[in-house]
């Protein structure tokens, strides 16, 4: 797509069963502050049924407008018509900005949206800017997030970007006021791709990682699941979320959606407390953003002491179980 | 089902990746003296073809488009169980985004003919986009399933395929032919045979250029790809790194202390 007369930022609202993705606020505050430097406005996209009500949620959390197709084809989630209503809605609107949450949804989607209208994506943001020109510059981890890479789409539109939850801050929601537009979908019937049989859903228990103030991780250094109760006692009295490396999900210790890092949740919590973790990119890039590190490892060269503000070089097992019980004292006093 | 293509792309070995330096001047990343692995998932998604394939016959063809120094890795792929291997390889590739990839590796598909699933990892560890698979399906026109942990064929033309999501899965049929990207839930990997390495040895490798495939130049390499790389560093972790020290009653004591100041208890 040619650049020229092209404006606005584009958030893509996703909700699966009426009920939004957290990652959509996110993205929603981000986009204000981008147009608050270039004066454009901010336009959130939403598709599926019966999702109407949610429009106003998306202004109060810092759209202009908000443009809905509510349409039976459009819910649930398929591929195709979601990417055949965006190929529709840019060639009639022509954004310069298109943003989606790197959810599963938005990482198959937006690929799909980008490749249809010939433009560019970057994947899994970290960060997002505008250079002088008010061009968009998107932060992405590679290797691992052992290198940062600043990608531009200079020539092409929209500029596209999926971003990691849990990077950027939503905006706390004020009544606002703004257009509401429904579009028209006319979709044939036919040639839309796989049919859903089936959705299963557990809801996501406890804390949800993203959103605890304090996140306790343990690695491999934990050693067994005994001990991992330690870990998990320790979350319990800060009132915190367990957090992990891959070792323990693939030992059974830990879930796999307790994962950070690269292939997991990008976590920046008040504090983070890593305890026998080595501190390889993978892991470092999801927590490094958090405000306070305390770590313990036993071994002093440990690389996670590079990314720590406080370190004990210590086993754990001598440190933990008299932390919790001061901790718990103190709670309890 | 009787083809089925795999996109394999030969990736820098994680193993060495702390090698990894940075050319300041060209503003491009130095991986000499690292070793080339098949893409993890990439392994993932061979062993979904080549079980599909021992089960209902066919042929399994690995697509690359890579320089031509990753020939042993296809090799591996080769060793595992797949009957031939073609590498899209030529100067004007170098470059490409993932757009650009997408339209090399159609017109690699294009090239092959007729075929019944494509078959891609999930994401790479190198790029980690995970776009590919999505954007080649589209410059295919063909439907396409990501995040996939489960896979059954139905019937002739028929596909069951689950599909992870948050906190859950969505059950899908589809038909074929389609373009499919995988997790490493889907399945184990195969161990290569001693016998594989040795028939690996003469199956068949074929170079494409873009003599053979005729991509309009303006579609790939660095020319023909959107994004653009606007800059490039390795990245620093540095923090105060106050280290504590004392009995464990003294440690736990400074440790409490601070998460008091932090605000937190
Ligand atoms: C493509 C790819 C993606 C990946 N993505 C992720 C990701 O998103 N997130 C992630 O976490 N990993 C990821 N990994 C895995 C990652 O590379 C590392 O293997 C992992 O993070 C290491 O976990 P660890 O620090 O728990 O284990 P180890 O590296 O084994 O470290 C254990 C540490 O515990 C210490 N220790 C041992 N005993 C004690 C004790 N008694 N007391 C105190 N300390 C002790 C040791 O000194 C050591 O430093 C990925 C890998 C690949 C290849
Ligand atoms: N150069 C390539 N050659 C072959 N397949 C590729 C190439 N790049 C990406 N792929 C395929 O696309 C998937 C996703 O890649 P990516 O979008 O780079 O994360 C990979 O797992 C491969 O199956």
């Amino acid at each position: 797509m040619n650049k020229n007369d092209h404006d606005g930022i584009w958030v893509f609202a996703e909700q699966r069963n009426a009920e939004l993705h957290e990652v959509t606020l996110e993205l929603l505050g981000k986009a204000r502050g981008l147009a608050g430097q270039n004066q454009g406005k901010v336009t959130a996209i939403i598709l599926g049924q019966g999702i109407k009500p949610l429009a106003q949620t998306l202004l109060n959390y810092g759209a202009d407008s908000v443009l809905v197709a509510d349409n039976p084809v459009l819910d649930p989630y398929r591929l195709i018509p979601y990417s055949l209503v965006f190929e529709k809605l840019i060639k009639e609107y022509h954004p310069e900005i298109l943003l989606m949450g790197a959810t599963f949804m938005g990482v198959e989607l937006a690929p799909r949206v980008a490749a249809r209208v010939r433009t560019g994506l970057s994947a899994h943001c970290v960060d997002l800017k505008l250079d002088k020109d008010g061009k968009l510059l998107q932060v992405v981890p590679g290797w691992g997030g052992g290198v940062i890479a600043t990608i531009a789409c200079p020539d092409h539109r929209p500029q596209m970007a999926t971003v990691m939850p849990g990077t950027m801050k939503p905006l706390s929601p004020e009544e606002r006021k703004g257009e509401i537009k429904e579009i028209e979908i006319n979709l044939p019937d036919k040639d839309l791709g796989p049919k859903v049989l089936e959705i299963k859903r557990e809801k996501a228990e406890g804390l949800p990682l993203e959103k605890a103030e304090v996140v306790v991780a343990g690695g491999w250094g934990v050693g067994s699941r005994e001990d991992w109760k330690q870990v998990e006692e320790l979350a319990g009295v800060l009132g915190g979320a367990v957090g992990t490396t891959r070792p323990p999900v693939d030992e059974g210790w830990a879930e796999e959606g307790q994962m950070i890092g690269q292939s997991g949740k990008t976590v920046r919590p008040k504090l983070y407390m890593g305890i026998g973790i080595s501190g390889v990119m993978h892991h470092v890039v999801g927590m490094d953003q958090s405000e306070h590190i305390i770590t313990i490892n036993s071994d002093a060269n440990a690389e996670i002491f590079e990314t720590s503000d406080v370190i004990v070089v210590e086993d754990f097992r001598k440190i933990l179980p008299k932390l919790i019980q001061k901790i718990r004292e103190r709670v309890e006093r | 089902m009787n083809r089925i293509i795999v996109c394999m792309k030969p990736v820098p070995d994680p193993q060495h990746w702390n090698k990894v330096s940075m050319d300041h001047e060209t503003q491009t990343l130095k991986r000499e003296g690292i070793p080339t692995i098949i893409n993890p998932l990439d392994k993932h998604a061979l062993e979904a073809a080549l079980s599909i394939r021992d089960a209902h016959g066919g042929e399994v063809l690995l697509l690359s488009m890579a320089p031509p120094f990753v020939t042993p890795t296809l090799r591996e792929g080769l060793a595992m169980g797949a009957d031939r291997a073609i590498l899209l390889s030529d100067p004007v590739f170098a470059g490409s985004d993932t757009l650009a990839t997408a339209h090399i590796l159609a017109a690699g598909c294009r090239w092959i003919g007729e075929f019944d699933l494509v078959l891609c990892g999930n994401m790479t560890i190198d790029g980690s986009t995970a776009q590919v698979g999505s954007q080649l399906a589209e410059l295919l026109d063909l439907p396409s399933v990501m995040h996939v942990i489960d896979l059954h064929r139905k019937e002739d033309h028929l596909l069951r395929i689950t599909q992870k999501i948050e906190h859950g899965y969505v059950r899908l049929e589809a038909e074929l032919p389609l373009v499919i990207s995988v997790r490493k839930e889907l399945n184990k990997p195969r161990y290569t045979p001693f016998t594989g390495i040795l028939a690996a040895e003469s199956k068949e490798i074929n170079m494409l250029s873009n003599e053979e495939l005729h991509i309009d130049t303006g579609l790939i390499g660095l020319e023909g790809s959107p994004t653009k790389m606007a800059g490039l560093e390795l990245r620093r972790f540095k923090r105060e790194k106050e280290r504590v020290e004392g009995s464990p009653e003294e440690i736990v004591q400074v440790l409490v202390d601070k998460i008091h100041r932090y605000g937190i208890i």
